[in-house]
C-alpha cells in the first residue's frame, strides 16, 4: 500500500510543467487508441494538476466529450439530440450550435470511468490551495468511495498542511471501510472517525452498527454511543451559551434599574424607553457615519455608546428634576408618572423616526461566528456578553471605588445624615438616576444589534427587567447580576421541553411563587428598614 | 360618626346613571333617525363600552382606593370574564359558523380538533357561562391572593407581581394549543339567549344591562366601604403594620375585596364582550391594566364615583382624539398620568371637595380622618 502511494506520489511530483505535456496535447492524444491507452492519457492529465483538468475529465466521464470529424477539434457537446451546443472543454467558451452527427463522441467504458474519478479525485486532492484540499477531504468522506483510496493515500503522503491531513486521515478511514482491508485494519478505521465526532462521522457509522461482521458491529455501536454522549454534553454547553447571552441581555436591561429601583427605591416604568433611545442613538450615529463617513462604520458602536449614554442620560436627569423629585416616598406614584413619560417618549419617538423598524447594522467586526468544539458562536452574541459585564464591572468600580459612588450610597443609605455633611442630596439624587438612565441607553446600543429598533422596543425589557431585580433582591447589584444570569440559562433550558413561549410563562409562574416565599428577593439588603 | 349608604355625590351620579340609561335606548329605539334627540346605534355600543369601563375602574379602586392594593393585573380578570361569556357567545353560533360544525366553533375546526376540549364543556348553557364569568376570575383572585397576601408581599412588589401575571396570561392566550382562538380571540358573534347582536334592541338591552352594572357596582362598593370592614381596609390601606398589631388578620380582610373586586371586574368584561363583538389577548396586555389606574387615579381614588368617572373621561377623550388627531392621543394620555400624579394626587373629585372645603375654610383630607378613626 505505502509502496503504491509513493510510487503514485514520485509520478504525480515528477510531473512537472518542464517535461510534462500541456493539458491541450493531452486532450488532442484522447481520441486515439484503445480503452487502456486512453486511461494512460487520463493520468497523465491528471499528473498535470491543472485547474482545468477536473472540468475535462468530468465532461469526458458523462461521454459529452466529442472529436468533430471535419477537423479534429475536441468539444463538449450538450444539450438535445437536435439542438447541440459545442463549448470549449478547456474554457467553457460558447462555439455555437452543433450539427447533428459532425462530430463522434470518445467512448469510455467502466474501467476507464473508475480511473477518471480517481483522476479527478486525486486532481482535486492534491490541488494547491489549501482550503480547496479540505473541501476535498471533506467531501471525500462525506461521500466514501472505495476507488477514491489510493487517491487519497497519494494526497495524505503529500500533504503539509496538518489540518488537511487530518482530514484526508479520516477520509481515509471511511473509505478504508468501504473495501475489504483486514479486518484490523478496519476496526481502526473505525476508531479514528469515533474520534472525528460529529454529525458526519455519525452517519458514516451509523450502517455499521448492523455489519455482519462482529467486531465491526461492536466497534461502530461503541464509536457512535461515544460520539452521541460527546454531542448531547454539546448540546448541554450550548444550551449553557444561550442562557448566557440572554442572561447578558437581561443584565443590560436590568442593571440600570437596579440603579434606580433597587438602590434609590423608584419605580421608573419609562426604563425600556430609556433603552429604545439608546437604540435610536445608535441609528442616527450610523445613518450620520453612512452619509458622510462610511470608512468609519466599524467604529459606529464605540462612537454611538458614550453618545447613547449621555442622550439617555440627559433624559434620565430631566425626568428625575422634572417628575421623581416630587413625588419620593410615594412609589407607587412614580410608577404612574413614569408610566406617562414612557408614552409620551414612545409617541415622540414614532413621530420623529416613524413607527416601523429601522436598520441599525453590524459593523464587521461584530457579524459572522467562530466554532468552539461543535458549537457555532456567533460574534454579536458573545461582545453583547462582554460588553454587559463590562458595564456592570464599570457600575460597581463607580459606586465603590468614587467619590460620586460614596455620596450615592450615604445618600441612600441615610438622606438626612448625609445632608447634614455636606451632600448635596439633591444633586446626589439626579446624578444617580442618570447613572441609571444612561446604562439603559447603553444596553439599547447593545440591544440594536440584535433586537427590532422600533418604538416599541422598550416594552418588550420593562417587564423582564423589572423581573430580574425583584428576583435578585433589590438594592443588590449581584444579586441582579445573579437573577439575570440564573434567569436566562433557566429559560434556555426550559425551551426544549416546554417551547419557547411556555418555558417564558413557567419562569414567570416560578417568581411570582418565589416572591411568595421570599418577598425581598434572592439576596435581600439587610438592615433596620421596616415598612411603615 | 356612620356615612350614610348614599352621600350626595353617589347620589347625583346614579341620578344620572339612571337618567343615560333611560335615554339613550330611548333615544335610540322611539326616536326615528334623523330627527334631533335620535342615538345612532353605534353611538349606543360605544357608551356601552364606556360603562363596561367604568365597572372596572370601580372595581379597581376597591382594591387601589380602599386598601392600598395597587393591581396592575386587573386587565386579566376582565379580560376571564370577557372570555367566559365569548365561549357562550361561540357555543351559541352552533353550526351557522362557516364550517357549520354543529360542536366545534369554526377556530377548532380550521385548527384540526377532533373534539371539544374539557373546558368547553358547560358554556353552551347561559347560567354556567354566567357564573364563570365570576367563578374564574374569582378563583384566580383567590389563589394569587391566598399566596401574595399571607406572604406579605405589598407595595411595589405586588404591583410587579400582579403584572407578570396578567403578562403570563397574554403569552398563555396567544398559544394556539390553549385552544381559546389564539392570536384571534374569539369573535364573529352571532346573538345571545336567541336575540340578535346587531338588532337595535339588543344593544340597548345591553346597554341597559350595563348601566344597572354600574349603578349595583358602585352600590355593592358603598356597601362594602361604609361597613366596619371597609374602616378596616382603609385601615390597612394607611397603616397595614399597625392594623395588623391591633389583632386584624389583614390578609383575610384583603383576599376579600380583592376576590369581589375580580368578580365585578369579571361582570365589566362579559358584558363588554357582545357589545364590541370580540375579545382577544391584547387584553391581557400589562399597558391595558396600567391604564385602568390612570382611570381610578384621574377620577380620584377611594371615591369610587370618581374612578366612574375617570373611566368616562379617558375612554371618551379617547374616542375623540384618536379618530380626530391620533398623533397626540399617547401625548395627552402621557401628559394626563405625569399632571395627575403630580398635581391631582386626589383626582378631579378631590378638587372639587378641596375647592368647596376651602370655601367652608375646613380642610379636612379623607385619609387623615380615616386614620384617627382606626
Amino acid at each position: 500500500m505505502r509502496l503504491v502511494a509513493a510510487v503514485v506520489w514520485l509520478c504525480i511530483s515528477f510531473a512537472s510543467p518542464g517535461f510534462a505535456q500541456t493539458l491541450e496535447a493531452l486532450m488532442a492524444k484522447l481520441p486515439d487508441g484503445n480503452f487502456s491507452q486512453r486511461e494512460e492519457v487520463v493520468r497523465e492529465i491528471a499528473a498535470t494538476g491543472d485547474d482545468r483538468a477536473a472540468k475535462l475529465l468530468e465532461v469526458l466521464s458523462e461521454g459529452s466529450l466529442h472529436q468533430r470529424k471535419s477537423d479534429g477539434a475536441i468539444l463538449w457537446v450538450t444539450g438535445s439530440r437536435r439542438d447541440l451546443t459545442g463549448a470549449d472543454p478547456l474554457t467553457g467558451e460558447n462555439l455555437g450550435p452543433v450539427e447533428p452527427r459532425s462530430t463522434s463522441a470518445i467512448k469510455v467504458n467502466n474501467s476507464l470511468r473508475r480511473t477518471i474519478r480517481a483522476a479527478i479525485g486525486s486532481l482535486r486532492l492534491m490541488h494547491p490551495d489549501p482550503v480547496r484540499r479540505m473541501e476535498a477531504a471533506e467531501a471525500a468522506f462525506n461521500a466514501p468511495d472505495a476507488t477514491q483510496l489510493e487517491a487519497i493515500e497519494a494526497a495524505l503522503v503529500a500533504e503539509q498542511d496538518s489540518d488537511v491531513a487530518a482530514a484526508l486521515t479520516q477520509a481515509r478511514a471511511v473509505t478504508i471501510l468501504e473495501t475489504d482491508a483486514p479486518l484490523s485494519d478496519r476496526v481502526a478505521a473505525i476508531s479514528v472517525i469515533g474520534e472525528r465526532g460529529g454529525r458526519g462521522a455519525l452517519n458514516a457509522l451509523a450502517g455499521y452498527r448492523a455489519s455482519d461482521e462482529p467486531e465491526i458491529a461492536v466497534a461502530a455501536a461503541e464509536a457512535v454511543a461515544k460520539i452521541e454522549r460527546t454531542q448531547a454534553m454539546w448540546a448541554q454547553v450550548q444550551n449553557v451559551w444561550f442562557g448566557l447571552s440572554l442572561g447578558s441581555v437581561l443584565l443590560l436591561a436590568a442593571v440600570g434599574l437596579a440603579i434606580t429601583f433597587g438602590v434609590m427605591g423608584v419605580i421608573n416604568m419609562a426604563h425600556g424607553e430609556l433603552i429604545m433611545l439608546g437604540a435610536y442613538t445608535t441609528f442616527v450615529v450610523q445613518e450620520f457615519i453612512r452619509t458622510s463617513m462610511p470608512e468609519l462604520f466599524d467604529w459606529s458602536l464605540l462612537i454611538a455608546a458614550p453618545l447613547a449614554f449621555l442622550v439617555a442620560g440627559g433624559v434620565g436627569v430631566a425626568i428625575e428634576r422634572g417628575i421623581v423629585r416630587h413625588l419620593y416616598g410615594r412609589p407607587l406614584e412614580t410608577l404612574l408618572a413614569t408610566w406617562g413619560v414612557s408614552l409620551v417618549l414612545q409617541q415622540l419617538v414614532r413621530s420623529l423616526f416613524g413607527p416601523s423598524n429601522r436598520e441599525v447594522g453590524n459593523p464587521s467586526w461584530m457579524s459572522g461566528a467562530f466554532e468552539v468544539g461543535e458549537m457555532l458562536v456567533t460574534w454579536n452574541r458573545f461582545y453583547i456578553i462582554l460588553f454587559a459585564v463590562a458595564v456592570f464591572a464599570g457600575l460597581l468600580l463607580l459606586l465603590r471605588g468614587t467619590a460620586l459612588g460614596l455620596q450615592m450610597r450615604a445618600v441612600t443609605q441615610n438622606r438626612a445624615m448625609a445632608a447634614e455633611m455636606g451632600i448635596r442630596t439633591g444633586r446626589v439624587d439626579a446624578l444617580t438616576f442618570g447613572l441609571g438612565a444612561g446604562i439603559a441607553g447603553l444596553a439599547g446600543v447593545a440591544l440594536s444589534q440584535i433586537d427590532n429598533v422600533s418604538p416599541n422596543l422598550g416594552q418588550s425589557y420593562i417587564i423582564d427587567s423589572f423581573l430580574v431585580v425583584v428576583f435578585g433582591g433589590a438594592g443588590n447589584l449581584w444579586g441582579t447580576f445573579a437573577a439575570a444570569f440564573s434567569l436566562g440559562i433557566a429559560n434556555k433550558f426550559l425551551e426544549p421541553f416546554a417551547g419557547a413561549v411556555l418555558g417564558k410563562i413557567l419562569i414567570l409562574i416560578f417568581i411570582i411563587l418565589f416572591i411568595q416565599k421570599r418577598p425581598r428577593g434572592l439576596f435581600p439588603q439587610r438592615g433596620r428598614a421596616v415598612e411603615g | 360618626m356612620t356615612e350614610p349608604l348614599i352621600s350626595r355625590r353617589i347620589g347625583i351620579f346614579l341620578a344620572l346613571l339612571f337618567v343615560v340609561t333611560v335615554a339613550v335606548p330611548l333615544g335610540n329605539l322611539v326616536i326615528a333617525p334623523g330627527s334631533t334627540g335620535h342615538v345612532p346605534s353605534h353611538i349606543v355600543a360605544l357608551l356601552g363600552k364606556y360603562l363596561c369601563y367604568a365597572l372596572l375602574a370601580v372595581s379597581l379602586d376597591l382594591v387601589w382606593g380602599f386598601a392600598g392594593i395597587l393591581s396592575l393585573g386587573h386587565g386579566a380578570f376582565f379580560a376571564l370574564g370577557g372570555y367566559a361569556m365569548g365561549m357562550h357567545l361561540m357555543r351559541e353560533i352552533g353550526d351557522r359558523g362557516v364550517y357549520a360544525n354543529p360542536l366545534l366553533p369554526d377556530f377548532m375546526v380550521f385548527l384540526g380538533y377532533s373534539e371539544l376540549p374539557w373546558f368547553w364543556y358547560g358554556f353552551d348553557m347561559f347560567w354556567f357561562a354566567a357564573l364563570m364569568v365570576m367563578f374564574v376570575p374569582g378563583v384566580l383572585a383567590f389563589v394569587f391572593g391566598w399566596f401574595a397576601f399571607r406572604s406579605r408581599v405589598t407595595g411595589v412588589y405586588l404591583s410587579i407581581i400582579t403584572q407578570a401575571m396578567t403578562y403570563a396570561l397574554l403569552l398563555a392566550f396567544f398559544r394556539n394549543e390553549m385552544g381559546l382562538g389564539g392570536n384571534n380571540g374569539l369573535t364573529d358573534f352571532r346573538d345571545v339567549l336567541g336575540f340578535d347582536l346587531t338588532a337595535d334592541s339588543t344593544r340597548s338591552a345591553l346597554f341597559v344591562l350595563s348601566g344597572l352594572a354600574l349603578g349595583a357596582g358602585i352600590l355593592v362598593g358603598r356597601i362594602l366601604t361604609t361597613s366596619k370592614l371597609g374602616k378596616v381596609l382603609v385601615a390597612v390601606r394607611d397603616a397595614e403594620s399597625r392594623t395588623r398589631f391591633l389583632g386584624y388578620r389583614v390578609e383575610h380582610y384583603k383576599l376579600f375585596v380583592f376576590v369581589v373586586s375580580a368578580m365585578m371586574a369579571g361582570i365589566a368584561g362579559a358584558l363588554y364582550v357582545p357589545q364590541v363583538g370580540i375579545i382577544n389577548p391584547g387584553e391581557f396586555s400589562p399597558a391595558n391594566s396600567i391604564e385602568i389606574v390612570i382611570w381610578v387615579a384621574l377620577g380620584g381614588r377611594g371615591t369610587l364615583v370618581g374612578a366612574a368617572l375617570g373611566a368616562l373621561l379617558v375612554a371618551a377623550g379617547k374616542s375623540y382624539l384618536t379618530a380626530a388627531f391620533p398623533e397626540i392621543w399617547l401625548f395627552v394620555l402621557g401628559a394626563v398620568f405625569i399632571l395627575v400624579t403630580i398635581f391631582l394626587p386626589k383626582g378631579v373629585l378631590g378638587l372639587i371637595e378641596s375647592r368647596r372645603a376651602q370655601k367652608r375654610d375646613t380642610l379636612v383630607p379623607d385619609a387623615k380622618s380615616a386614620e384617627a378613626k382606626a
